[in-house]
């Protein structure tokens, strides 16, 4: 089927099966690789994207599902690449290995957005569904915390 | 500094005749050669621990830029003033890639923000050995990459001298530039490029090293080099490789690990929407090879993965459909009624020490299979064309895999060129190159190029697991509390002495040499499933025993169990081993250093905890590293466990050449370590596993990452590797705080099949 959506600013038509998870309509049509594929069931969160300004694992989400949303993926995060994780994890160096990292930034995007300055607890909660292999979780804490920093700065 | 993927221009060029399996004596070779527009590439052929080789590269080969003529080179240096630097081994998440170049940066002595590093092909031929695994990276490039920088630098230091007329001795160099202090000139590594380039380079062993103290780069807190392109979602890894043409497989494998198809609707599958091919792959016998299954292609990896769905295939019959976690269990009882089959160690007399004993004690442990489970599924990009193999993989091991693929299928080695592909996560899964030669066959076999995904289900069914293991041990303690006497009956896999992957245990793992009256019996049963290396192999289990057990000693004897341990390291001295054991591995003085300093660090002892709470010890040896840590645990009375911190000491030797990453690999280690205890096992049913993903195998979540203080202690010893080292102590001051907390004691993992509740 033909859905017509947004993806980072940019209107995108593509000619796909309904039942095309977003994730692979991202990595395999639209040759945006930055979205991971894990588990393809929502346990791991690599592949969160936001969708109308929320994070949602692209893996759930139908191709029929997504006509007239506007979906933002780690490549649309910030067009200079300066949003405030995005430096705050160079910074600290945040990734080992790296390949949950898009779907963590992202989850961590939507968590700033709402709460600008998050306790401890509320990274744990917000970033629970987001599992990194390599477990460089004290990384990802101090690196949101970081981020917010920069953000206060930068208003 | 900025990264160079242009991997495609550099490498083992196919059809290169190198002499791949020439051993030379220990030499290292230095060759420099004029880049057109006048710069200078430095190509250092380094015996590092592997075959080494090394052939006489052409002017000309395929592959490498006009007026280069090795493809080799660590140094490219153009008169533009572009300095490149070649980074040679796989990158699973270790930090490798970043340390690597820091050591020949170091020594060249240029800015790390102005260098250009470029990835490697595989080309063990041209690198020295290019493994992800066992830690070894650090240990063997401490030394040769450093010289190859060193190298690069005297020969510009030269250059600037010869054209100023002065003594090179005079010359210094500081951020990629010369110095001549006396005359107030200096000049630019490029500015003197093709000076140098015409220079006759120095025998590597007779450069000169900085003294450490002068170090700008290594020591200093580096971030990983593939930071940005992460942060930004650009292409880097196995899984985000495209090539024109190419279609999506995926390759349905039986469950019962082996075995063949007998018949398959591969018509109804051709007819789906998107399908491109399908056929069955007749595989080999090979639990580590190209194993039997159905190969679908379609135009994205979706439409190959719903016609799966539509897939019947009937398996055959085969002989290890009843194999089972339970049934391997009985057999490791059976086999613990009857003596060892094998004595691998006696020292001493312990039936004669466990007659005298004070206290004599008795226990039986057992760990199960787990899965490697990295984030980024199994993948393969290949392309045959022209009897020629070009794969693009995320391995660990990509000369195994050159040679997996050239002995399947009957290409030359030199013919098949493999790119290193940035691995999500390695744990020692991509040491097997199963997924590479699948895509490489399916891909000859369909006649373009394939880039095969697995999902994660074939993930969690295909691993080559952390084999499961039974120990049956017996210790002594006499009237003073020393350790007497020490009997493990090991029950493992194999046939004989002919052991599984990973399920044998070294001669001298501690506390062998440490206690007077030894045996180490092992029993085999044979295992049709595939295993293999995980993370700190064999010691990831071992210490949970032996430091578990080295508790249960403690106790026995009313010593503390860090004293207890202090003073077992202490009995190393009176120890005569049996004629012709191999000598003891363990450096005592070592492992009491981090033992003394993570007891510090932790305020062992000084603290009155509350029933519910507690602290543990465990400390271990592997991978050349020195690693003692302590856990602090709160249990619930309803029998919840939660970490409340870790303390880690190390010694890894007498340089941290990244605190970054160094840090991240300890931290990551004991946290991983923290996993495998709480919640994570494979099972095996019907000749198969029984977990499918993240729902039945979970990972370690943020809320259950506790913080972890680590502290190294710096040693007189060459640095060592850090992936590994850090996990296996973690597990046993787990359950041995477990124990100080409620009266526990965890004699099998993983901890969710324990009732930790108390009153």
């Amino acid at each position: 089927m033909k859905v017509t959506f947004s993806v980072n600013g940019t209107s995108r038509t593509v000619d796909v099966p309904s039942d095309m998870p977003l994730l692979w309509v991202l990595r395999d049509v639209l040759d945006l690789k930055g979205t991971k594929y894990g588990c393809g069931q929502s346990f791991c969160g690599a592949c969160t994207v936001h969708v109308n300004g929320e994070a949602v694992r692209s893996c759930q989400l139908p191709a029929s599902t997504m006509n007239g949303r506007k979906v933002t993926t780690i490549e649309g995060l910030d067009a200079q690449a300066s949003h405030p994780l995005q430096v705050a994890w160079q910074e600290l160096d945040v990734p080992q290995c790296g390949y949950c990292q898009a779907g963590q930034i992202m989850q961590a995007a939507d968590l700033l957005a709402k709460n600008p300055k998050p306790t401890d607890e509320d990274i744990d909660s917000a970033m629970y569904g987001n599992l990194c292999r390599c477990t460089t979780y004290l990384r990802i804490r101090a690196g949101i915390h970081r981020a917010a920093a920069i953000a206060a700065n930068n208003e | 500094m900025t990264t160079d993927t242009r991997d495609t221009d550099r490498g083992v060029p196919p059809g290169t005749d190198a002499p791949a399996h020439t051993r030379f004596d220990r030499r290292d070779f230095l060759r420099v050669s004029s880049l057109a527009g006048g710069g200078l590439l430095l190509g250092t052929f380094l015996d590092f621990d592997g075959p080494a080789l090394l052939g006489a590269a052409q002017p000309g080969n395929a592959g490498a830029l006009a007026g280069e003529f090795m493809p080799n080179a660590f140094i490219r240096i153009a008169a533009n003033g572009t300095i490149t630097i070649l980074s040679k081994n796989p990158e699973v998440g270790q930090g490798i890639r970043t340390m690597l170049p820091m050591l020949i940066a170091e020594e060249l002595d240029v800015k790390w923000e102005s260098i250009t590093i470029e990835l490697a092909m595989s080309n063990e031929a041209a690198y020295g050995r290019q493994v992800a695994g066992g830690s070894t990276a650090t240990p063997t490039n401490w030394e040769p990459l450093r010289r190859a920088g060193a190298a690069g630098r005297q020969m510009l230091v030269a250059a600037a001298a010869e054209t100023w007329g002065v003594s090179a001795a005079d010359c210094t160099t500081e951020a990629g530039v010369v110095l001549h202090r006396a005359s107030n000139r200096k000049a630019s590594y490029g500015e003197l490029a093709a000076k140098a380039a015409t220079l006759t380079p120095p025998a590597l062993n007779t450069v000169t090293l900085k003294d450490p103290k002068d170090f700008r780069i290594i020591g200093k807190f580096t971030a990983g080099i593939d930071n940005r392109k992460i942060v930004t979602g650009q292409p880097l890894f196995g899984i985000d490789v495209t090539v024109p043409g190419m279609l999506h497989a995926v390759f349905e494998k039986a469950p019962v690990f082996g075995a063949k198809v007998a018949s398959a609707n591969l018509d109804e599958i051709l007819k789906l929407p998107g399908v491109k091919q399908a056929f069955v792959v007749e595989g080999t016998t090979n639990l580590a090879g190209l194993m039997p299954g159905v190969a679908i292609l379609a135009e994205t990896w979706w439409h190959a993965r719903s016609a799966r769905r539509r897939l019947r295939v009937t398996w055959a019959d085969h002989p290890t459909a009843q194999q089972s976690s339970a049934g391997f269990a009985s057999k490791a009882a059976e086999l613990f009624a009857a003596a060892p089959q094998t004595v691998a160690r006696k020292d001493g007399d312990v039936a004669a020490a466990f007659a005298g004993a004070a206290k004599v004690v008795e226990a039986n442990y057992e760990y199960p299979f787990l899965a490697h489970a990295p984030l980024e599924p199994q993948n393969c990009t290949a392309r045959f064309a022209d009897g020629k193999m070009e794969i693009w993989a995320p391995t660990q091991n990509p000369q195994a895999g050159r040679q997996l693929v050239a002995t399947t299928m009957g290409i030359a080695e030199a013919d098949i060129a493999i790119h290193m592909m940035r691995g999500g996560g390695g744990f020692g899964r991509r040491l097997n190159n199963d997924y590479m030669i699948e895509a490489a066959f399916i891909a000859k076999q369909a006649g373009v190029p394939v880039k095969l995904t697995w999902s994660r289900e074939d993930d969690m069914a295909h691993d080559f697991y952390r084999p499961a293991g039974f120990h049956k041990l017996k210790g002594a303690v006499d009237a003073r509390g020393k350790v007497v006497a020490w009997e493990n009956h090991f029950v493992t896999f194999g046939e004989g002495t002919r052991f599984a992957p990973a399920a044998s245990i070294g001669g001298t793992e501690f506390p062998i040499g440490f206690v007077p009256n030894l045996t180490f019996g092992v029993s085999t049963m044979p295992l049709g499933v595939p295993t293999g290396f995980l993370r700190a192999p064999t010691s990831n289990a071992i210490a949970f025993v032996y430091q578990s057990f080295i508790d249960e000693l403690a106790l026995a004897a009313g010593k503390d169990p860090v004293q207890f341990r202090l003073d077992l390291l202490a009995q190393a001295a009176t120890i005569t081993p049996a004629a012709g054991a191999p000598p003891v591995a363990v450096n005592a003085e070592r492992m009491r250093g981090v033992l003394q300093l993570v007891a510090e660090k932790s305020g062992w002892g000084t603290r009155r905890l509350p029933k519910g709470s507690g602290m543990g010890v465990g400390m271990h040896y592997s991978h050349r590293g020195y690693f003692a840590e302590v856990v602090e645990v709160t249990v619930s009375k309803s029998g919840e466990a939660k970490v409340v911190k870790v303390w880690v000491a190390g010694d890894v030797g007498s340089q941290i050449i990244n605190p970054s990453g160094a840090m991240q690999q300890v931290q990551g280690a004991a946290l991983d370590g923290l996993a495998e205890a709480f919640k994570q096992e494979i099972t095996i049913e019907g000749g198969r596993a029984v977990q499918s993903n993240f729902d039945d195998f979970e990972l370690l979540r943020i809320t259950e990452a506790p913080p972890v203080e680590v502290h190294f202690r710096t040693t007189d010893f060459p640095p060592t590797g850090m992936g590994e080292p850090a996990l296996p102590p973690v597990i046993p001051a787990l359950t041995n705080a477990i124990f100080a907390a409620t009266g526990k004691r965890v004699r099998s993992l993983p901890l969710s099949r324990h009732d930790l509740s108390w009153s």
